[in-house]
């Protein structure tokens, strides 16, 4: 790794997406700003030194600066990354290209909706907990495995950045595609042994081509996915169980691997 | 104009405001959630480290119960707290960590047997018991007595705010995000509802209802370093000040994390130093245990911030072009434990310091300096979560002074804070609405919104002159940092003080290069400033005011905790619109009240206290009721009720089972 050091004071170029579609004078255009780097730069800082020095209503999404909450998902020369995590040191010839993610409506610049998409995505797969068991909080709490309480909290630890949304091809030409997102949260819930789901259950809400059918294998999603979930191997787990509940399930052909 | 109703309006969607949500929605309320951002992504996701509650199904936490909580916690707040209210909390905290284990927040469970830990720098072999198989488990943090706080690895606050959005989602809660609070809309002492303005359109609009909640969270923005998130600006306690009516509790309680990375701020778990790791120094030395020999790195965070800057002060730091720090050491840990408990840790260590806190020795260390990190005051609320100032305004979570944590609050004690007082406000919120109709007409309300049309013309017709929002926004944060941080004196305070109205003065004249409504973050910053002026001159003014130390305000001027004039609350008011300072006024907390009068919290300096003679009075009073009860063979519930009885809603005051022991 270089040392960071070495790099201050480098000039950085900063190409960045601007475009309001709530304004009808407004056009989608790249504007170039430079910035001298400071050492452990990350684009959250470089980008409200742009906003601060020049352009003050530059808009996009921060909210933890953590790599925690999911709020900054961005395409950082062509790749959707979280802003808050990426280091300017990481781009040797100082040349930066920012666009909005792709499959999310766009507010301004590189500010989009994704919470309004999340919460869709949630009210379809239903994610919350099904039990008919009346739970009485005064007494001991159910038991669970140790090691299924971790395995449903690998899968849980998913923010809903919408990145792997923005990496995958189906997710572009099919805007109600569930995503990566939606069926690591059905894989999550298959786990979890506080929900009473069956697999026809989970059939029911993901069973076709939006859902766990449409899934081209094209593995853009657990590339990026900054939470490194395995997004692939769930998939296609969840898809050989969902398709043995039918076998006429979806329009595309059902490969079974591993 | 656009007017919406509801019954149940709830202002932020972190994990206080979605909780009070469910419960009223629960009720058959219309309820609405406003958040800045996507519900998910507030505030709460960050936290990291666990919540209390007293399950004690550890080893390591056998023994535990209400009453050990309760104590930790009093002692914490070094006796500023309201323990009427502490007791609501610790008897309520195991009901809501178990209702987030049904609503699929899967915390971490005990696992039968032997297993490694770190305890004072040496691996030890604890033996879990087989009955406690599968239940939940807990590790330890800074201030309590037994290990109580419970967590998924080191992302807890992320699953327990997925857990209960979830819940909200599941319940059909009507959230909307990009949601703005700008101002309350009141009329004869009650809260009617606010003026909203849509953070992608600009248009503001008026959502009315029968109660208002706000759950905006800390107020950590106003200072330059800090783990807080960027949203944290203290906008909603801001409009409760604007009221001129609401009051603020202890704006001077502000608590600074020991552990946030340097430079950037992000916290680093106090869970890092819970699961056995400790501080070191510019000569890798391990001097925590020099300064407190009983609870060492964990005693509780004031302490140990504390201590850290003190070490620095003697040349201990190490130097940095971002100033001096110290090492905080989890290598110890092994990294199979760091990869597995310790994982957000890791992944923040590499990503913003390309370190690796697994590799072994002085390679793993990781820079730290405390930092702000929570307000323990806020918007000041009676027990039931209502503010005494304004009916049908309640307040929870971070953003209210319901006074749980006094003048510092204990790890893991704020996640819990924020599900057990959505569930109890959210309650008492509920019965209110289901007791009082909307009375309101539509001429007051276009007034409130009005007022508000006219601030934002206002601030887009100014004249730029050669000031920036941005300058006089680090400014003020750099004053915090500098002025109202770890270490206080009067001078200094009032230097604060003063130039901080000086900026008050400058944000209301300062203009904007965009004079657009829609989706312009200039124009936001521009009508915040003055909101987060109001609050940072708020904490430095009763800082300047409170001439002892406690908890976490620490006067070098003014060395001792001093009960004997001190015991009391500040309150702040904000009446003249026009003004510089608040009003600012007290509450006596009563001793004759308490159930564990003040004493020697067991940490920190000895014999730092100027004592109230009553507190001598009230302790043998309780004595004695004690002795008197046990003698009539009183459990420990019977002889609580004698010493401070407290009210709970729903089936919060049952008694909670625990393994082994049952309902004892
Ligand atoms: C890095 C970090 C780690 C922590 N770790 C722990 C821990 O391990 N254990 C523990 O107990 N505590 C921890 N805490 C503290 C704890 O996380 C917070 O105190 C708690 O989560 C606050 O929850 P809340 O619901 O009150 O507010 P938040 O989660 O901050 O939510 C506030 C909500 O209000 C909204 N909002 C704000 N202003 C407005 C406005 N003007 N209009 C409309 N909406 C608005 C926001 O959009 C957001 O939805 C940690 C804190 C930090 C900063
Ligand atoms: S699965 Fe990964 S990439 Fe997709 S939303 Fe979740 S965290 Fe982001
Ligand atoms: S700002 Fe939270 S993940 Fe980037």
């Amino acid at each position: 790794m270089p040392d960071t050091a070495q790099n201050k004071g480098r000039m950085l170029t900063f190409e960045i997406l601007q475009y309001n579609p709530s304004d009808p004078q407004s056009k989608p255009h790249m504007v170039t700003y430079h910035l001298e780097e400071t050492l452990g730069m990350t684009l959250f800082v470089a980008l409200n030194m742009i906003r601060e020095k020049f352009e003050p209503d530059l808009a996009f999404d921060f909210v933890c600066r953590a790599g925690i909450c999911g709020s900054c998902g961005m395409m950082v020369n062509g790749k959707p990354l979280l802003a808050c995590r990426t280091l300017t040191k990481d781009y040797p010839d100082g040349v930066i290209r920012l666009m909005p993610m792709p499959s999310f409506k766009l507010i301004k610049d590189l500010s989009v909706v994704t919470g309004q998409w999340m919460d869709g995505m949630s009210k379809r797969v239903e994610s919350w907990i099904h039990s008919k068991e009346e739970v009485d909080i005064t007494k001991l709490e159910k038991r669970i495995e140790p090691e299924v309480a971790d395995a449903t909290f690998e899968l849980d630890r998913c923010i809903e950045c919408g990145i792997c949304v923005s990496s995958c091809a189906t997710a572009l030409m099919r805007p109600d595609f569930v995503g990566a997102v939606g069926l690591n949260r059905i894989a999550r819930f298959d786990i979890d042994p506080h929900d009473e789901r069956t697999a026809e259950d989970f059939y029911e809400l993901v069973g076709d081509d939006s859902g766990i059918f449409g899934c081209m294998t094209l593995l853009g999603c657990e590339d990026n996915c900054p939470k490194n979930l395995p997004l692939q191997e769930k998939i296609a787990y969840m898809r050989r169980k969902l398709a043995n509940v039918k076998d006429t399930g979806g329009g595309l052909e059902i490969r079974v691997e591993g | 104009m656009k007017i919406h109703y509801c019954d149940a309006l709830v202002i932020g969607g972190g994990l206080a405001g979605l909780r009070t949500a469910v419960a009223t929605q629960e009720k058959g309320l219309s309820t609405i959630v406003l958040s800045l951002v996507p519900v998910k992504r507030s505030h709460s996701a960050a936290a990291q480290g666990g919540m209390q509650a007293s399950l004690a199904n550890s080893v390591m936490g056998k023994g535990d119960n209400e009453d050990v909580h309760f104590a930790d916690t009093v002692k914490g707040s070094d006796w500023g707290c309201d323990q009427e209210v502490a007791r609501m909390f610790v008897t309520t905290a195991p009901k809501a960590i178990r209702e987030l284990a049904a609503w699929g927040v899967p915390w971490t469970r005990v696992k039968r047997g032997e297993r490694s830990v770190v305890i004072n720098t040496e691996r030890t072999t604890i033996t879990e018991a087989d009955e406690a198989h599968g239940l939940i488990t807990a590790r330890d943090f800074g201030g309590t007595k037994k290990w109580r706080t419970c967590y998924t690895a080191d992302a807890t606050g992320h699953t327990m705010l997925f857990g209960v959005a979830n819940q909200a989602l599941k319940e059909d809660v009507d959230i909307r995000e990009r949601k703005e609070l700008l101002s309350l809309i009141h009329k004869d002492g009650r809260c009617y509802g606010a003026v909203v303005r849509d953070l992608i359109d600009g248009e503001l609009e008026a959502y009315i209802a029968k109660a208002t909640n706000i759950a905006t969270g800390g107020w950590g923005r106003v200072y330059r370093t800090t783990t807080n998130a960027v949203i944290c600006e203290g906008t909603g306690q801001a409009a409760v000040l604007e009221t001129g009516l609401g009051t603020l509790g202890n704006p001077e309680a502000v608590q600074f994390h020991p552990t946030p990375i340097v430079p950037s701020g992000i916290l680093l778990t106090e869970g890092c130093r819970g699961d056995g790791g400790v501080l070191r120094d510019v000569d890798g030395y391990r001097f925590m245990p020099d300064y407190e020999p009983e609870k060492k790195d964990l005693a509780s965070r004031d302490v140990v911030s504390r201590r850290m800057m003190e070490h620095i002060r003697k040349g201990k730091g190490v130097k940095s072009i971002f100033g001096d720090h110290l090492w905080l050491d989890i290598s110890i840990l092994g990294r199979e434990h760091i990869e597995k408990n310790l994982r957000d840790v890791q992944e923040i260590s590499m990503t913003f310091n390309g370190i690796d806190p697994a590799d072994e020795g002085p390679k793993g260390w990781m820079p730290v300096r405390p930092a702000q990190h929570y307000s323990m005051g806020g918007i000041r609320t009676k027990p039931t979560g209502e503010s005494p100032d304004l009916s049908g305004l309640f307040s929870c979570g971070e953003a209210a002074c319901w006074d749980l944590h006094g003048f510092n609050r204990l790890g893991g004690n704020s996640v819990a804070e924020t599900v057990v007082s959505g569930m109890i406000v959210g309650n008492y919120m509920a019965d209110y609405c289901l007791e009082n109709e909307i009375d309101i007409d539509t001429a007051t309300i276009e007034a409130f919104v009005e007022k508000e049309e006219q601030n934002i013309r206002e601030i887009m017709s100014r004249p730029l002159n050669d000031d920036s929002i941005f300058d006089i926004k680090r400014r003020m944060q750099e004053i915090m940092d500098d002025k109202v941080g770890i270490f206080r004196n009067g001078e200094e305070l009032q230097e604060a003080v003063d130039e901080l109205q000086e900026l008050l003065k400058r944000s209301r004249k300062v203009g904007i290069r965009y004079v657009t409504h829609a989706s312009n973050p200039e124009l936001v910053e521009a009508y915040r400033l003055p909101k987060m002026l109001k609050i940072a001159i708020s904490i430095a003014y009763s800082a300047l005011l409170r001439t002892e130390s406690r908890g976490a305000h620490y006067r070098e001027d003014y060395l001792k905790r001093d009960d004997a004039n001190w015991l009391k609350r500040t309150l702040v008011r904000w009446t003249d619109p026009e003004a510089t300072l608040p009003e600012v006024f007290y509450e006596e907390l009563d001793i004759m009240k308490m159930e564990i009068p003040p004493a020697f919290r067991g940490y920190g300096r000895k014999g730092m206290t100027i004592d109230n003679p009553l507190s001598a009075k009230r302790q043998e009073e309780v004595d004695r009721i004690r002795e008197e009860l046990e003698a009539k063979g009183a459990d420990r519930f019977e002889i609580q009720d004698a010493l401070m009885p407290f009210d709970l809603p729903e089936n919060y005051k049952e008694k909670n089972e625990r393994q082994g022991v049952g309902y004892a």
